[in-house]
């Protein structure tokens, strides 16, 4: 096998808590409790650590990072090692003294979420009021020189605002927006049924999304993820398995991505125990997808195999029952009828009018 | 919010957008880092993002990596000088003022 390379980014999980309950989150079901979480310290090694092996960015995500009291330690810890810092969150709790802090610190980039294009569509999505409180963040972003990046998660139930999100996109500060499509791991794959939209709406949606692009081009960087239900080819997931991306989690377990655990028989190291870079280079959960030997049929000779390397594992897992399967979203897969089967649901079921009330499963806080 | 202009002029300055900045001074190699993406830097491409501090004018810069590299045709490099800006431009990782 061939020299492993350094990772690019570390994804650092700083806590599975969050105020917020939305029905696509993609966290695992089986959330961490706060009490197993790292310690500060064992975060500011994790940076050291990280940098030295290579790692140039770091994103702190969640849960909700900002749930963490040590929120702005840990980003002056992370600057100082040398890492760029993005901040991937909901925009609470903050006020502008905390924001002025972890600007202070080092913060390079503030992601902002939003989970619809009004108070009523993000109540129903995240079962909580936050919709003012991420538009008053806006506002005081604007005078504050930080990079800012707002994400609109879309789904079935907010595909048609997307005019209206770009609305608020322009009279913001951001330079970049996001429409990232729902990903259906952890809690997303409970109301799957109600979030994945139709081709018809999916369609329009790029439609519109192209568009935007030329309008905003040199103000704002407009970027969207399709779902890959709908793709030919499915996503080189994490541009492949124990290649770029390493995962921290709550309780200081490492993993290649944020669902892997859903994948049986893997077993995991923890920065508790082991170095980074130990971990990094010879950790089984790492090892275990790393290069073609692992690939089954058609994967295994296919021409795409270095451009895609078979998708992604977990939802070869979650769609096949088989982490080394060709990820079934790709058209060349055996099962591909399965998804094709998700999506004919979908269409058969996206008719209800929007008053009808849906069973949502929100997520719970550890 | 500063309006910026879609073609860089020959005296706007371009300055390097909030949140992008170089790594660490001495860290090679130097890359420029903004969000979702690392650009490595080496030669030219170094050369312009030093200089895109909001004091050098464009065609400061143009002048300036002219005279570092007199052995190419002066047009030519003046051409990829503004075509790496408006790049940049487009990614967001400049601002022109």
């Amino acid at each position: 096998m061939s020299a492993i390379p350094n990772p690019l980014a570390l994804i650092a999980e700083l806590t599975h808590r969050c105020p917020l309950h939305c029905v696509y989150c993609s966290n695992p079901q089986e959330l961490e409790s706060r009490t197993t979480e790292l310690s500060t310290a064992d975060w500011c090694r994790v940076f050291k650590e990280s940098a030295e092996l290579g790692v140039l960015q770091t994103d702190f995500t969640g849960g909700e990072p900002l749930a963490r009291t040590d929120i702005v330690d840990l980003v002056r810890a992370a600057r100082t090692a040398g890492l760029y810092v993005n901040l991937i969150t909901s925009g609470l709790p903050l006020d502008e003294a905390r924001l002025d802090a972890l600007i202070a610190a080092g913060l390079d980039h503030f992601q902002l979420s939003f989970q619809g294009a009004n108070e009523e569509t993000a109540e129903e999505i995240s079962g909580t009021k936050t919709h003012a409180q991420k538009l008053r963040v806006l506002e005081w972003l604007k005078p504050r020189r930080v990079a800012v990046t707002l994400n609109f998660v879309i789904h079935r139930r907010n595909i048609a605002q997307i005019p209206q999100m770009l609305a608020i996109a322009k009279s913001s500060s951001a330079s970049r927006v996001e429409f990232a499509n729902v990903q259906y791991y952890g809690w997303a794959v409970a109301n799957r049924s109600e979030l994945l939209p139709t081709r018809a709406q999916l369609d329009a949606s790029l439609e519109t999304l192209q568009q935007a692009q030329e309008k905003f081009r040199g103000r704002i960087r407009v970027e969207y993820v399709v779902p890959d239900y709908y793709a030919k080819f499915p996503k080189p997931c994490m541009g492949g398995w124990g290649r770029k991306f390493l995962l921290v989690a709550p309780s200081g377990e490492v993993l290649p991505c944020h669902a892997a655990k859903v994948i049986p028989g893997l077993s995991f190291d923890n920065v508790q125990r082991r170095s980074v870079r130990e971990i990094w280079e010879s950790s089984e959960a790492f090892q275990k997808f790393r290069g073609q030997e692992w690939m089954q049929e058609p994967c295994r000779s296919c021409e795409r195999r270095e451009l895609d390397f078979g998708g992604c594992r977990c939802q070869a897992l979650l769609l096949a029952g088989d982490a080394a399967a060709t990820d079934p979203v790709c058209s060349l897969s055996p099962k591909r009828g399965t998804v094709d089967a998700i999506v004919a649901g979908v269409i058969r079921s996206a008719g209800p009018p929007i008053s009808q009330k849906i069973d949502w499963i929100y997520r719970t806080n550890p | 919010m500063t309006e910026t202009p879609t073609m860089p002029g020959p005296q706007s300055k371009p300055r390097l957008a909030p949140g992008c900045r170089l790594n660490d001074d001495g860290k090679q190699p130097r890359t420029l880092l903004m969000p979702e993406r690392a650009l490595r830097l080496q030669g030219p491409s170094l050369e312009i993002i030093e200089r895109c501090d909001g004091q050098h004018t464009v065609e400061q810069i143009v002048a300036e990596l002219q005279k570092i590299y007199s052995k190419a045709v002066p047009e030519k490099v003046a051409e990829d000088i503004r075509g790496y800006l408006r790049l940049l431009h487009e990614q967001r990782a400049l601002d022109f003022q």
